[in-house]
């Protein structure tokens, strides 16, 4: 037994969070930058050619990736914003307001790259795939997210709204996917779907890995500079 | 709690009668949207019936938004909303009693005028059953999760518009459902499966949203 | 080189991807970096 306990609640006040934020922020974007060229390198040279696809598959290093984190993000982001609602801490509402634009950006990254990987393998530009509707749905729950904090002047009005819908949308992601998945079985034909990726060599795989590593830690060091900023605006 | 929800039920449904002007125009919206969908894709019989489903349902999801507004708004604006905050009654079964009489008043009539709709669509007759029926489950989880939206964005500049941002999204697997269920029933197969989801709908969102729009009801207007 | 560079014919959308993404997370920098600078003032 320590003789000390731990106070979980130390960096939970903004001013003692901002130095540290400013410190991980540093560390993460240097890996990212790291990880990003490892999984670059991997992606292009290292991983071969698809026999399918030709070379037109990699963009599945930043597709994938993507997609993964603009989920990944939200779930944060209602994770935040619950902890917000129940502890009534300031900083929490500050970190999901500062995740929405990154994962909204990730979102909309998701949606191009799948479009142009869309087009030489499947013909068309837009596919009504499960997986890209429900990646379009999400983007409008980002925006309506940032919409509803805009549109409140008082910061905790606005984070507890922000909250509030964060929660509902999280809770609805898992009904709002299988709804879309059950439709878009019914009505494709079998074909299309940007499910059918190809068969993974092993380089791809870690290829796709390396280059999620690298969002991820993008994401850490972009949205602590956020809060960062958050943090001085209200002062 | 049964004579809050009478008594609350009571009074937004003679309230709402008083303005029947404001119900007539969400009927009437409902109306005139589903006429537009022929104007511009064309009278081919064909066509309408196989859009039908999912024109009236994107209809009624329109008309839906478009009478959210007024849930909260009048209470808002003459402080009625501030004594209920502050009153002893459980604030769940009070918004759950003002939804219910927001969806009989705007959610009802366009479960009852569907069949009409469907006549101008040219919609078989043996498929008016299941339309209305999955008006009459789906409507009500459109109040219900409207009425958060409407509860988010209660006294906010650019109201309207924000709040079918947030909403819309979320009535997505509703709207799947509900317009897959009549197409399945259209092309001969069983519409079950998707009238049983929109009912498990409807119960998730009657026992969870009236926590979400109290929540958000509180945090709207302290 | 030239062969990276197109691609297997697929440059317009390998290229589009990368480069799109890049220039999207390039400019979510670049404005934070002008906000946090005007935040520090």
């Amino acid at each position: 037994m320590t003789a000390t306990s731990t106070n979980w609640f130390w960096y939970a006040s903004p001013q003692t969070f901002y130095p540290l934020a400013g410190k991980i922020a540093r560390v993460a974007g240097i890996a990212a930058v790291l990880l990003a060229v490892a999984g670059l390198y991997v992606g292009f040279v290292v991983a071969p050619t698809d026999a399918q696809q030709g070379e037109a598959y990699r963009i599945i290093f930043i597709h994938v990736p993507a997609a993964w984190m603009s989920m990944f993000i939200y779930v944060v982001m209602a994770i935040w914003a619950a902890l917000g609602l129940a502890l009534n801490t300031r900083l929490s509402g500050m970190m999901a307001s500062a995740l929405a634009p990154t994962g909204a950006l990730f979102t909309f990254i998701a949606l191009w790259t799948g479009s142009l990987w869309g087009k030489p393998t499947w013909g068309t530009y837009w596919v009504w795939d499960a997986r890209l509707t429900s990646e379009l749905i999400l983007l409008f729950l980002y925006f309506g997210f940032m919409a509803l904090q805009a549109a409140i002047d008082d910061p905790r009005r606005a984070d507890r709204a922000g909250a509030v819908l964060a929660i509902v949308g999280v809770v609805n992601i898992p009904i709002i996917y299988f709804s879309v998945q059950w439709w878009n079985t019914l009505h494709q034909g079998a074909s299309v779907s940007l499910k059918s990726a190809p068969t993974m060599a092993a380089s791809m795989f870690s290829g796709m890995i390396l280059m999620a590593f690298a969002f991820w830690m993008y994401s850490i060091a972009v949205t602590l500079v956020r809060v960062r900023c958050i943090i001085r605006e209200r002062g | 709690m049964t004579e809050v929800l009478r008594c609350i039920l009571h009074r937004d449904l003679l309230l709402a009668l008083r303005n029947r002007g404001d119900v007539g125009t969400a009927l009437l919206f409902f109306v005139i949207v589903t006429t537009l969908f022929p104007l511009g894709i064309g009278a081919e019989p064909a066509l309408l019936r196989a859009i039908a489903p999912g024109a009236i349902w994107v209809a009624a999801l329109l008309s839906s938004l478009l009478s959210l507004g007024r849930l909260f708004a009048a209470d808002h604006a003459d402080g009625t909303l501030e004594q209920i905050l502050l009153g002893a009654a459980p604030l769940g079964a009070v918004v759950a009693a003002k939804t219910l009489a927001h969806w009989l008043v705007s959610g009802l009539p366009l479960v009852l005028i569907a069949p009409l709709i469907a006549l101008q669509y040219d919609l078989p007759a043996r498929l008016h059953g299941v339309l209305v029926l999955s008006l009459l489950l789906g409507t009500p989880v459109l109040s219900l999760i409207g009425a958060i939206g409407a509860a988010l964005t209660l006294g906010l500049r650019g109201g309207g518009v924000l709040l079918s941002l947030l909403v819309l999204p979320l009535y997505v697997p509703v709207l799947i459902m509900g317009a897959g269920g009549v197409e399945m029933a259209a092309a001969g197969a069983s519409a079950q499966g998707h009238l049983l989801l929109l009912a498990a709908m409807l119960v998730g969102a009657a026992a969870f949203a009236p926590w979400a729009i109290a929540a958000a009801l509180r945090i709207s207007a302290e | 080189m030239s062969e990276f560079l197109a691609m297997g014919g697929y440059a317009w959308y390998v290229w589009g991807s990368y480069g799109v993404t890049f220039l999207a997370l390039l400019l979510e920098v670049v404005f934070l970096m002008k906000r946090s600078r005007e935040a520090k003032t």
